[in-house]
């Protein structure tokens, strides 16, 4: 009885309450365990292929999966025209996928929030030139700005990473911005202010932490977006160039077998999208957890 | 309103002109020389080089170029494309109703079913429906809609050979094109099986365009249906004994359109993002596919303009959903 009033006293710690909240929400949870999977198998991909991503098995060329006659367990997803184990080219090429998830965030997140935070400090005529700037970007359709921008650039997994942060990063821009306008209206960044809080120390620590809740939801969601972005990219040739086993690009150079070989157009499509919909997954349930306000049901 | 309108209209012109400046940007920062890569393999001498450089006024200084080029593209004129030498503007306008076509069925399709999708997820809210919706519309949402296409094709086109693989219509078919909408102009044709044969091509690009707007129209009719469903009028609507059919489908959907309409305004541009790829995957020859050969062939001006393009068109859509907006939500205007 003491023990219960004593919990209910205390406020929980903000990761207990986060989880509290989080785990309401099932798909999310199971999202989470899958992006860990995911996240495992990025790290050790090529500790636990079972074979190398690039060796090719010229005897055993378009085997299908085990299930199907003429598979084996030698190869358990059968393999591609060159005779490549299907699996560990998955496997490893998880790793790509989340390196351009991680990369493509962090860079489209911290450009993004800073310019924000400068726009929502700044005086009005360099928050309205920095506004139209994003306006611009965002006229273009986000795959078509990134497929130019790798064509300037050359092809390579590195610089569609590049275009995609580009192409993503107005939306922290203005995400972040709205909430510091609406944010500074308030009484603590005022008494903050009166209390003698420089503007840097203002920008980033009185405000930021306070609008920091809507970002990391949109960093789940662009997450995803950059997966398939880079995919996309990698399908159309511009991004990682064969033999990286990234997905898209496996998808490339499959297309022309599909109508033989199903196998080595499906696995690695399904592996985008389980990817993509484990992370979705979690973004409504960070964004039900961190912000009751865009709760949606 | 006037004033909302005018606003809305002195955004629109620094957004054009920086939209112009990223496209006339781009074919500066592009490796290679445009006059090396149009001269092609035979190569160029010296003195040539500079007639070519003195012909296209790449010699005189940036600020000069960029006014000839801004004042160029307000009168049509977006240079030639270096592989057919036609204009660039004919060329975009001769292949932009393919896309237009197929753009227009991908939204209808998204909205005839997305939308009861979503009203019939907010009226069984957490039960049975609901989730199996809403867990369809999520897969959609994170699909990869290349693979998606490919799927489509193996099983539509290989295992039960029901559709075709790519084009517009079989090549047994031929006849003008007035309004270059293979819909209607094969029904004026009066050629036996050209309509048909011309919706069987447009089925497969339209399910796979229209499958990230679909799911985006049914989350977001869900969610707002369900704040319009608990308002007062509502509750009053039930308690006057209205029939839910009539309160669902008159009442609340009428209110909870507005955010939609936004949204389905708002995917053009994924609609135009997603076409590169539909395009490209199912030959179909519209603004897409142009863009995607053309960045590989290295023909820029075809690229330069058509993003000018692709960018102004998307953002005369946006501009006239603000405004639309504004119309159907007055709140908007006094901002």
């Amino acid at each position: 009885m003491t023990d219960t009033t004593q919990i209910a006293v205390e406020r929980p710690s903000p990761l207990r309450e986060f989880w509290f909240y989080f785990r309401e929400n099932r798909g999310a949870v199971i999202g989470l365990w899958i992006f860990a999977a995911f996240a495992f198998v990025a790290l050790f991909g090529p500790w636990i292929a079972p074979h190398d991503a690039t060796a090719q098995f010229r005897e055993a060329t378009l085997q299908p999966p085990v299930w199907q006659e003429g598979g084996s367990w030698t190869y358990p997803l059968g393999t591609d025209p060159l005779g490549r184990d299907m699996l560990s080219r998955l496997i490893v090429g998880a790793r790509f996928s989340f390196f351009v998830g991680i990369v493509v965030v962090s860079i489209a997140a911290t450009g993004g929030i800073l310019v924000g935070l400068i726009a929502g400090f700044a005086p009005k005529w360099v928050d309205t030139i920095i506004m139209r700037i994003m306006d611009v970007i965002l006229a273009f359709p986000s795959l078509l700005l990134a497929l130019v921008l790798v064509a300037i650039l050359g092809p390579s997994l590195t610089n569609a990473m590049i275009a995609i942060a580009i192409v993503l990063q107005p939306h922290y821009v203005r995400l972040t911005r709205a909430s510091v306008l609406s944010e500074r209206q308030k009484d603590y960044v005022t008494s903050a202010k009166v209390a003698g809080a420089g503007l840097p120390r203002l920008m980033f620590i009185t405000v930021l932490p306070n609008c920091l809740a809507p970002i990391i939801v949109q960093a789940a969601l662009s997450f995803s977006t950059a997966i398939l972005d880079a995919a996309a990219l990698g399908f159309l040739g511009m991004g990682a160039q064969p033999p990286t086993p990234e997905w898209g690009t496996m998808l490339a150079e499959a297309r022309e077998f599909i109508l033989r070989a199903w196998w080595v157009v499906t696995f690695p499509g399904l592996a985008i999208l389980v990817t993509v919909l484990a992370i979705n997954l979690m973004g409504d349930g960070l964004r039900d957890a961190l912000d009751p306000k865009l709760k949606r049901s | 309103m006037l004033n909302y309108v005018l606003s809305r209209l002195f955004t629109f012109v620094p957004t054009f002109i920086g939209v112009t400046l990223i496209s006339f940007g781009f074919i500066r920062v592009l490796p290679g020389d445009p006059i090396v890569v149009m001269a092609g393999e035979r190569g160029l001498t010296a003195e040539r080089y500079a007639e070519l450089e003195a012909q296209f006024g790449f010699d005189r200084p940036l600020y000069v170029q960029f006014w000839e080029y801004l004042t160029g593209v307000l009168q049509g004129d977006l240079g030639n494309s270096f592989v057919t030498k036609r204009p660039v503007w004919d060329e975009f306008f001769a292949l932009f109703p393919a896309t237009l076509e197929l753009s227009l069925c991908a939204m209808i399709f998204a909205v005839v079913i997305g939308l009861p999708a979503g009203v019939i997820a907010a009226v069984n809210r957490g039960k049975f429906y609901d989730r199996a919706l809403m867990s369809t519309a999520l897969i959609g949402y994170s699909m990869p809609i290349f693979w998606w296409a490919l799927l489509l094709i193996i099983v539509f086109s290989g295992n039960l050979q029901w559709t075709p693989v790519s084009g517009r219509i079989d090549l047994i078919y031929y006849f003008p094109d007035p309004t270059g909408f293979m819909l209607i102009d094969s029904i004026t044709s009066g050629q036996k099986g050209a309509f048909g044969s011309a919706v069987r091509h447009l089925i497969l690009p339209t399910i796979v365009l229209g499958t990230i707007p679909l799911a985006v129209i049914a989350r977001q009719t869900r969610s707002a249906m369900l704040e319009v469903l608990g308002e007062d009028y509502i509750r009053t609507a039930r308690a006057k004994g209205l029939a839910p059919g009539r309160i669902n489908g008159v009442h609340a959907l009428r209110n909870a359109l507005i955010p939609v309409i936004t949204v389905i305004g708002l995917s053009v541009g994924t609609l135009l993002a997603g076409a590169i790829l539909t395009e490209t995957i199912f030959s179909w020859p519209g603004i897409g596919k142009w863009m995607v050969d053309s960045i590989f062939r290295r023909d820029y001006p075809v690229v330069q303009g058509g993003l000018l393009l692709i960018a102004v068109a998307v953002m005369i859509v946006n501009l006239t959903v603000d405004m639309l907006y504004g119309v159907i939500n007055p709140k908007i205007r006094k901002r």
